[in-house]
């Protein structure tokens, strides 16, 4: 499955792209061509200053801050559960997972552990909020490249998610449901059933995705080859997520941690990390089409194997955390994401930076859009898979 | 080390376990083999240049190097120990805030100004110790090596400036476009020190302590009980 089928041709498609970096010798007018702040690839309101000559892009400037919230200097005057309220929104397409880091970072230093019930829960829902998240790039992927409908697909099934979602935590888009030492409540009654049944969906949805979108020739035709992005740059730049498993680049953090947290279970489950070794655009999408495949895997193995017990541990009703500093990442749907927490003990953290994903995936533009065609700026950025909210925090 | 909030404590776990963890001494109970390693080989490659480092076991490794050896380190790290993967970086301003705590007060201070600490608080670094203010901070991943390490420097009051580290990693660019922008730390060597967020014309630096943040120093912040009195009622009984 991962393999190409003409890898040549793909090659020669790369290095003519990389050519056309430094083959520039016909002197023609140049122009400068603005994309955005609106534009439906940008997932909110994000610039692109483009310098064209004739088709082909020779600087690219992204501006961002239309979205800057300032919530690192927020964050310093608000207690620790109130944060997550603001964290909620900085990935608003998977908001549950934004809480996991910071939770768990707040979790370490007070070492306090979630018991183990909370812990399972907490996975299944930063995995269906993964779902949730990466089944709209599935389908707004095909947008970009002229495809209308699956997008209408994906809006269709990723409503059977955001109802269990719901159902749980009470929010469709900002559940605020994680808390230091546990989670807000069980699950409701039922709720074990219906999301099995949400799966199910899930994975036709993928397999409708594959056939639809994947295997038509339009869609390979305009993806192959186009945004490649070699390992090394994808590292340098600290690329994440499916951007750098697209890249051939075996790490997730969710299996390779380094930051010593608990609180999630996935190295108790059985599932797999995928990446494809091409680094273009197409390689970026069947990656995150794996992912969505290997998350509703491990919803159903989390939803047969949930312990029973507490959801929560004893915390103190005002939660004050020791002085100290902790970094926890996680593996979020736009790659990794992660809190340092300065305490000085107090009620609110001294310092919180915010380390998310998209602001290092979008980081390489400039570099990787030098040279690609006016059309292909599009199917690039679409790839790249990044949401506003998350650059700019 | 302040202690968790005692009058309704039902579980000492955490307070307990916190007692011995302060300091640049790494846990004692356990260590850390991976992460000594790292230590030393920076150590052996830059003597005196590490002027500090703490590991907790397990969890991660924290070193501070002179503004020297900044460059240096991230070249080191990244052509000879493997540490390839760009993380983030970014800066931390150790000034308590000139505004008191006003989490800690559980009162707000726009409303009752007296509550305000006389005294400001004593400046205190967090892990690997520090000597001056700000200090910048970064984070590199050995991805096929399942290490990570944050790095951590000094930054001189009077010249508020360090090496860039663009040229070793490139994905610092923005990193420190936004450190720029957000505490005022010039990177010299960096390719286009602009602004990343904020408009062109912005004047100070959000992030340093005491850069007001205006919209909580005019209103009451949102958690605080701010119900006004029936005129019937003689006490505010503050439900803490």
């Amino acid at each position: 499955m991962t393999a190409v089928s003409s890898r040549q041709q793909l090659n020669y498609i790369a290095a003519q792209a990389a050519d056309a970096r430094v083959n520039l010798e016909i002197e023609t007018e140049g122009m400068t061509l603005n994309i955005g702040p609106q534009h439906p690839a940008t997932h909110g309101t994000l610039r692109i200053v483009a310098k064209l000559d004739g088709e082909q892009v020779i600087a690219a400037d992204p501006v961002m801050g239309y979205m800057h919230r300032g919530y690192e200097k927020l964050s310093e005057v608000r207690t620790y559960p109130q944060v997550t309220t603001l964290i909620n929104r900085i990935d608003w397409l998977g908001s549950f997972a934004n809480e996991v880091p910071f939770i768990l970072a707040a979790e370490q230093l007070m070492e306090v552990e979630a018991p183990p019930r909370a812990q399972w829960i907490r996975t299944v829902l930063f995995e269906m909020s993964r779902i949730a998240n990466i089944v709209l790039f599935l389908g707004d992927m095909a947008v970009q490249v002229g495809a209308v409908t699956p997008v209408f697909f994906a809006f269709r099934d990723r409503e059977h998610i955001l109802n269990q979602i719901e159902a749980a935590t009470g929010g469709r888009f900002h559940p605020n449901f994680d808390r230091i030492g546990g989670l807000k409540d069980d699950l409701p009654k039922g709720w074990i059933v219906e999301t099995k049944q949400a799966m199910k969906k899930m994975r036709s949805f993928c397999n409708e995705i594959e056939e639809l979108v994947m295997g038509n020739e339009i869609f390979q035709a305009r993806t192959r080859g186009i945004g490649v992005v070699p390992a090394d740059i994808g590292l340098s730049y600290g690329l994440s997520g499916a951007n750098i498993r697209g890249s051939g680049v075996d790490w997730d953090v969710r299996r390779d941690g380094t930051t010593g947290a608990g609180g999630l279970v996935h190295n108790e489950l059985d599932w797999r990390v995928w990446t494809h070794p091409d680094g273009d655009s197409f390689s970026r999408f069947w990656v995150r089409l794996q992912e969505v495949r290997e998350s509703t895997k491990m919803v159903d193995q989390i939803l047969d194997g949930l312990p029973s017990g507490p959801i929560m541990a004893k915390v103190p009703r005002i939660i004050k955390v020791p002085a100290g500093e902790a970094y926890v990442e996680t593996e979020n749907p736009l790659g990794v994401m992660g809190y340092y927490v300065v305490s000085k003990g107090g009620l609110a953290p001294f310092r919180v930076k915010i380390r998310s994903a998209s602001f290092n995936n979008m980081s390489i533009t400039p570099w990787l859009l030098t040279g690609v065609y006016v059309p292909d700026i599009i199917t690039i950025l679409g790839s790249l898979y990044f949401i506003l909210g998350d650059i700019d925090r | 080390m302040i202690r968790l909030s005692s009058n309704d404590t039902v579980d000492v776990t955490a307070a307990e376990a916190t007692d011995d963890t302060d300091g640049d001494a790494a846990n004692e109970s356990a260590t850390d083999e991976v992460r000594e390693a790292i230590l030393s080989e920076l150590e052996d490659e830059f003597g005196e240049a590490v002027v500090g480092a703490h590991i907790a076991a397990g969890v991660d490794i924290t070193v501070r190097v002179t503004s020297e050896a900044w460059a240096t380190t991230a070249e080191f790290l990244k052509d000879e120990m493997g540490f390839e993967y760009f993380n983030f970086l970014s800066a931390i301003d150790w000034l308590p805030s000139p505004f008191g705590r006003d989490m800690d007060s559980q009162v707000d201070l726009a409303l009752d100004p007296a509550a305000e600490p006389a005294e400001p608080e004593a400046m205190e670094q967090g892990l690997a110790g520090g000597d001056t203010r700000f200090q910048v901070l970064a984070r590199v991943n050995d991805v096929a090596g399942h290490r990570a390490i944050t790095l951590k420097v000094d930054v001189d009051d009077s010249a508020m400036s360090m090496p860039s580290w663009v040229p070793v990693y490139a994905g610092a660019n923005w990193h420190e476009r936004e450190t720029w922008e957000m505490f005022g730390i010039e990177f010299v060597g960096h390719p286009g020190l602009r602004h990343i967020y904020l408009p062109g014309a912005f004047e100070g630096n959000p992030l340093r302590k005491d850069y007001p943040l205006l919209a909580r120093r005019v209103k009451p912040w949102p958690g605080i009980v701010d119900v006004e009195l029936m005129p019937t009622e003689e006490t505010d009984e503050t439900d803490a």
